[in-house]
């Protein structure tokens, strides 16, 4: 079967890269699949979701946070680039969870910053 | 035996020097690596979002976006110029400045009025210094920037490109950094940032047609600031690793420079000394003949 070169970048640094079976990603416009043979997409990603990457070897599925981003399909390449990104196994859960609390606690709560720790917890698989 | 004293202590002065800038020198040795590490770790961000873009304007002709448009009537030109927050790195910040002197000067003379945003503590200095007005500063980030510092500035100067002359706005955006070409070779460059210029992808390879989700014109919305940041991340780290390598090289010379003077002042501490045991032993034959002349009468 064919398979999808995968490229999850930050500005900083290439966060992961690969072949993959099926990447799936939260655009704004709703869940968007992709497998080999696509067709040629240019998508805006929803603001801190969850991408998941089925690597081609069979291994485990790869989780990552992205905040700000696109998705680019093209030739059974993937590109998925975001302003932040984050591999849910990097992820932090105590810290994670501790900016949960201070985020969603307080007269104040930060919005912005109890979803991108939502995000985090979810691609670091703690069900919320 | 005064002048002796002096010497020594002179010597251990300029020993101290080269032991601090040795230092400086291997510090801003290891960070080059570093920086260039960055540089390389941006590269596909970049390249990628470029291919977007591309693919994007190549099959929506003529799409019209306030960041592409070109705003002749607003006569005010920003100048972004970046500089590093500390000193002992030789001629890196006068090189900038200078350049972003000169550009202020051209623009003038096209009947524009620059305004200067700055990029680090030297920079800063020079302008508060000599009582010159800018528009904004950011400073503390130099040696190792981060995306955060430039989303930062990326935001503040699409911002005020979206305003009018009247507002505080303008109407185009420059800026002065410095290329990392080569451990010895680091260029200044001067590069109109807004509106956009984006360039061409090279010939062989037409992209494809893409779909756009939600829509071309959302995309492009959500890309174009996007575009700019990593344009302004991009030079920010190139110019950091200018700013070691150019570190580099100052301190590396000034540690030449200690050592020649340590060998200077031990020779001429050297010579001090023999003279002054020379002088001893003449006196001391010089007296012991005296005495032997007398005695022998």
């Amino acid at each position: 079967m064919a398979t999808l070169k995968v490229g999850l970048v930050s500005p900083e640094r290439e966060v992961w890269s690969g072949e993959a079976k099926m990447v799936v990603a939260q655009t704004t416009e709703g869940q968007l699949g992709v497998l080999a043979q696509h067709a040629p997409v240019l998508g805006v990603l929803e603001d801190d979701s969850v991408v998941k990457i089925e690597p081609a070897d069979g291994g485990e599925m790869v989780l990552a946070v992205v905040g700000s981003g696109f998705l680019s399909v093209a030739d059974d390449e993937v590109s998925v680039l975001a302003e932040f990104a984050e591999l849910g196994t990097e992820v932090d859960r105590d810290a994670a969870q501790r900016a949960l609390t201070e985020a969603t606690s307080g007269d104040a709560p930060d919005e912005a910053g109890a979803r991108r720790a939502r995000a985090r917890l979810r691609a670091a698989g703690v069900e919320l | 035996m005064a002048q002796l004293r002096q010497l020594r202590q002179r010597i251990k002065s300029v020993k101290s020097t080269a032991k601090i800038t040795r230092a400086q020198e291997m510090i801003a040795t290891s960070r080059i690596v570093k920086a260039q590490h960055a540089v390389a770790a941006s590269k596909p961000y970049a390249d990628q979002i470029v291919h977007a873009l591309t693919a994007l304007v190549t099959h929506h002709v003529g799409i019209k976006h306030p960041l592409l448009i070109e705003q002749p009537e607003d006569k005010r030109s920003a100048v972004l110029v970046i500089t590093s927050d500390r000193g002992f790195c030789g001629g890196y910040n006068a090189n900038a400045i200078r350049e972003a002197e000169a550009l202020m000067a051209a623009l003038r003379e096209q009947g524009r009025e620059p305004v200067p945003y700055i990029i680090g503590n030297k920079g800063l200095t020079w302008y508060k210094f000599r009582n010159r007005d800018f528009a904004d500063s950011w400073t503390g980030f130099s040696d190792r920037p981060d995306f955060p510092s430039a989303e930062k500035i990326g935001r503040r100067l699409a911002a005020d490109f979206l305003k009018t002359d009247a507002e505080g706005g303008v109407g185009e955006i420059h800026v002065v950094y410095t290329e990392f070409v080569s451990m010895l070779t680091q260029n200044v460059q001067v590069r109109r940032l807004i509106p956009l210029e984006i360039e061409e992808a090279e010939g062989d390879r037409i992209p494809p047609s893409y779909e756009f989700e939600p829509s071309p014109a959302a995309v492009l919305d959500a890309l174009l600031p996007n575009y700019i940041e990593s344009r302004i991340f991009h030079m920010l780290l190139q110019s950091a690793a200018s700013e070691h390598a150019a570190r580099r090289r100052a301190m590396k010379s000034a540690t030449d420079n200690a050592n020649d003077l340590i060998d200077v002042y031990t020779r001429q501490m050297n010579q001090v000394r023999q003279a002054a045991i020379t002088q001893e032993i003449s006196e001391i034959v010089g007296g012991a003949d005296a005495l032997a002349d007398s005695g022998g009468e």
